[in-house]
């Protein structure tokens, strides 16, 4: 099916998240979408799925303009959405699984579905018993399950949203293989990903999004460097950057493994000194999370140690990192950093040691006044939290931070903030350096990785690339990594 | 500003006062009774001579005392639902020390003190098990704690028609009386004892401050406001909320004490009396707040005691004072959610 899309918009409060968006898809092509994370990629592939609605502009099937309400509208029009996220119902057997998204009657008819499965798989090689519980399937597995399932809903155009993350290197062939035949039977297969090896392997062409805007446009055969360009391609501004003189090792990882749902990462070994800002680059969702959260105690390695300041502190909880001098702040600053419901004194006796059992109330407005001053907070004592905006917030969340300190880490420590509080976070954790702390950050913000760090760390699909000296690196050179590619053989451990 | 808003929260609260006397109203037209007749009996019924009065603190004590307790567990983000057992557990220890003690040298002060004390510590212990489901079961509160309350139930039919029964036959209407000594001291012709009125006073004052002024109350806010970021801002969370489970269940246990050692002066099989669940009324209503527990409290007994009346004189069931009660609270919150959604629109 053919599928036009004409000068699509579509506004967050103020965000442009799509800015006139123009597609063609010809039947029968796999259509690559490239792009960084916010890029807009999701919302134009909701805007087609019917999950949310453009503010304007035109979806045309066949030439046939259309207007999409829901997904279920979607899928009346043929056009099926794979989510990231498998959406099923993973405490049910398959066949319901698939009986729940259709139409039908009060009975459905299970012998028949049964059938059509069992049909639809072979056709496609998928080897899946409809019996079985779809909590005991992989990830792959239930990818399979779900295009099988928008395939016997009647879908003629499949929108995959980064369907290879964290699918082995098999299933990815099978799910490769599957998407060509589909191709070749005239259906639309629409590949969002901003692994740029998996649309060079896989699509016929592709078009790069940023900043809501289609940047430009490619065909079979790509030219890897020139897509890097498209995604990434900013005016590179990098100021004088701050060379730190590394002290004493303040962190230590030994062969370090860890596991979550969806990725593994394999024997890592870094040393961290102090006054050192390391930065953490890659795609959401490659590994730097885990990690992260590894170094603080969140997350318990499968294997290897962790060592602060020469101490063994491998599988102890967060609180005795926290002992130790180490901090986490997360990127989620209300869910996980900051109590709604308080106010911003509440929050800095809290951060305090106790003294005695009473609160001293007047000390504590004092405490607060002093820091509400010396971080530039745009609030009062009694302001709640939650009233604050996004970058006071983040304000907030670094002022909570006590002394003395030997480690932070920090997801995202700028993201959604204006260029104002980013210098002024920034010049606040330089201090902590110069105190003799040292900083591992997260941040998809390759400007900011380089422009920060003294060395930077790639991760890929769980792959984590060896200490990158920022100052000789390129953000091109960084996009290429991210994107998966220009990794030796021997370097992904 | 701050002094709009307020004025525009005391007229929601008004306002839920209202509509949950036009429902109630609307019921009692409904079933062919006279309304004014009833809200007039329920007035009498409370207030209009002294023993009524008295009678009315007699259910207060024990609700203030729950509604204390709750206080704490909702602070800390829990739905202690378990209240009931607890009260009944701390009655159940109550009578079990005073059985130990009753034929002993010990002066009676001593044996009563001791007593309350033991109720108060079963009440805790009782409270513990539905903290240590949640905190290392992963079990709900409110399953570990309803779960619990039907086994406090068990127990307490068991020992009254097993090892405590009466000499001769067991009987619904409890153990054997304790002697006059072990009753705590009343006032002369009722059933208020001033000790009792004195230890629910201290414990909500005591609760109020808690809340209020002490890094421990500001923690255990922190706890139940956001689990998460209490943690990352370090505090030992799954701690808080097991002493909190524990100081809520020691309050029950003191209300079950009372209930033994100043009403009945022996084990009931409904010692509870309920009070567990219109304590969580109580604090629903307070919205947390533990200033406005007393006051409400006592509202909340009046209806109880005022109602009594009704079945006699109106031919009405007494639980009507029930149904105004559960009205008041269910409108309080919907007038809330209201309150916010109006907030978030302007």
């Amino acid at each position: 099916m053919k599928v036009e899309l004409h000068s699509i918009h579509k506004h967050f409060g103020k965000v442009h998240a799509n800015d006139d968006i123009t597609l063609n898809i010809p039947a029968g092509t796999i259509q690559g979408i490239l792009g960084e994370n916010g890029a807009g990629k999701s919302t134009l592939m909701k805007v087609l799925s019917g999950f949310i609605q453009a503010d304007s502009g035109d979806i045309l099937l066949d030439g046939k303009p259309i207007i999409i309400h829901s997904p279920a509208d979607a899928i009346k029009h043929g056009i099926g959405m794979l989510h990231q996220d498998p959406l099923d119902f993973p405490p049910m057997r398959i066949v319901d699984n698939f009986i729940l998204g259709a139409e039908g009657g009060l009975f459905p008819n299970r012998a028949v579905v049964v059938r059509d499965f069992k049909l639809l798989a072979e056709q496609y090689g998928f080897s899946i018993d409809p019996d079985s519980y779809v909590d005991a399937l992989t990830v792959g597995e239930r990818q399979q399950l779900e295009i099988l399932r928008l395939l016997w809903l009647g879908a003629r155009v499949l929108i995959l949203d980064e369907p290879t993350t964290g699918i082995s290197s098999s299933q990815k062939v099978k799910l490769f293989a599957t998407l060509r035949k589909l191709a070749a039977e005239g259906k639309t297969m629409i590949f969002v990903s901003h692994k740029l090896e998996d649309v060079e392997a896989l699509c016929h062409q592709a078009v790069v999004l940023r900043q809501g805007k289609l940047i430009g446009e490619m065909q079979k055969p790509f030219d890897p460097k020139k897509l890097v360009a498209m995604m990434f391609g900013k005016e590179i501004s990098l100021g004088a950057r701050q060379v730190a003189k590394p002290g004493e090792a303040i962190l230590s990882l030994q062969h370090v493994s860890l596991e979550d749902v969806r990725l593994k990462i394999k024997d890592v070994s870094l040393e961290v000194h102090a006054g050192e800002v390391i930065g953490l680059a890659g795609m959401e969702g490659s590994g730097q999370g885990p990690f992260l959260r590894a170094c603080a105690g969140l997350m318990r390695p499968v294997g290897g140690h962790v060592l602060l300041k020469g101490q063994d502190l491998t599988g102890k909880p967060y609180h005795a990192y926290k002992h130790h001098g180490v901090e986490f702040l997360p990127a989620s600053r209300l869910e996980e950093g900051l109590v709604p419901g308080l106010t911003l004194t509440e929050h800095f006796i809290l951060a305090e040691e106790p003294k005695g059992m009473f609160i001293d109330r007047e000390y504590g407005r004092k405490l607060a006044e002093e820091r509400i001053k010396s971080f530039n907070i745009k609030g009062t004592p009694v302001s709640t939290v939650e009233s604050l905006s996004g970058g006071n917030q983040q304000r907030a969340l670094l002022s909570l931070l006590n002394d003395p300190l030997s480690l932070v880490l920090i997801e995202h420590p700028t993201r959604g903030l204006d260029i104002e509080s980013v210098i002024y976070i920034w010049s606040k954790l330089k201090d902590r350096c110069r105190q003799g702390a040292a900083i591992l950050f997260i941040s998809s913000d390759l400007e900011e990785v380089l422009q920060y760090s003294d060395r930077v760390l790639v991760f890929f699909s769980g792959k984590v690339s060896e200490p990158l000296d920022a100052a000789q690196t390129s953000v091109e050179q960084l996009g290429q990594l991210i994107g998966g590619r220009g990794w030796p053989e021997k370097q992904a451990v | 500003m701050m002094k709009n808003s307020r004025l525009a929260n005391i007229g929601f609260q008004l306002a839920a006062l209202v509509l949950a006397l036009l429902f109630t109203t609307l019921i009692l037209v409904a079933t062919g009774a006279p309304p004014l007749e009833a809200y007039k009996n329920i007035i009498l019924g409370s207030v209009s001579s002294l023993d009524k009065i008295s009678n009315v603190l007699v259910t207060w004590v024990p609700l203030l005392l729950a509604s204390a307790g709750l206080l704490i567990t909702f602070s800390a983000g829990l739905w202690n639902i378990g209240m009931e057992g607890q009260i009944t557990l701390g009655a159940i220890g109550t009578t079990w020390a005073l059985r130990l003690m009753q034929d002993s040298s010990l002066p009676p002060a001593l044996v009563i003190v001791l007593s309350i004390l033991a109720g108060m510590v079963m009440g805790a212990l009782w409270a513990s098990l539905a903290g240590a489901l949640k905190t290392f079961g992963g079990v709900n509160e409110i399953f570990g704690g309803l779960g619990l309350n039907f086994v406090a139930t068990a127990l307490t039919l068991w020992l009254i028609f097993g090892p405590w029964k009466r000499p001769g036959v067991g009987s619904m209407s409890g153990t054997e009386p304790f002697p006059e000594a072990l009753w705590l001291p009343m006032f002369p012709d009722s059933r208020l004892s001033p000790w009792a009125l004195v230890l629910a006073v201290v414990a909500i004052v005591i609760v109020y401050f808690m809340l209020q002024g002490t890094y421990f109350g500001l923690r255990l806010k922190a706890v139940g406001k956001n689990f998460r970021a209490a943690y990352m801002l370090g505090i030992p969370t799954w701690q808080y909320m097991m002493i909190s489970f524990m100081l809520c269940g020691a309050l029950a246990g003191a209300a079950g004490a009372v209930q033994v050692t100043a009403v009945y002066h022996r084990l009931i099989p409904s010692i509870s009396s309920g009070y567990g669940y219109l304590g969580l009324l109580v604090a629903m209503l307070v919205n947390y707040q533990a200033a406005w527990a007393a006051p409400v409290a006592l509202f909340f007994a009046a209806l109880n005691i005022g109602s009594i009346q009704l079945p006699i004189i109106l031919k009405l069931d007494s639980s009507l004072s029930g149904v105004l009660q559960g009205m008041l609270v269910l409108f309080v919150l919907m007038v809330e959610g209201v309150r916010q959604r109006l907030m978030r629109r302007s």
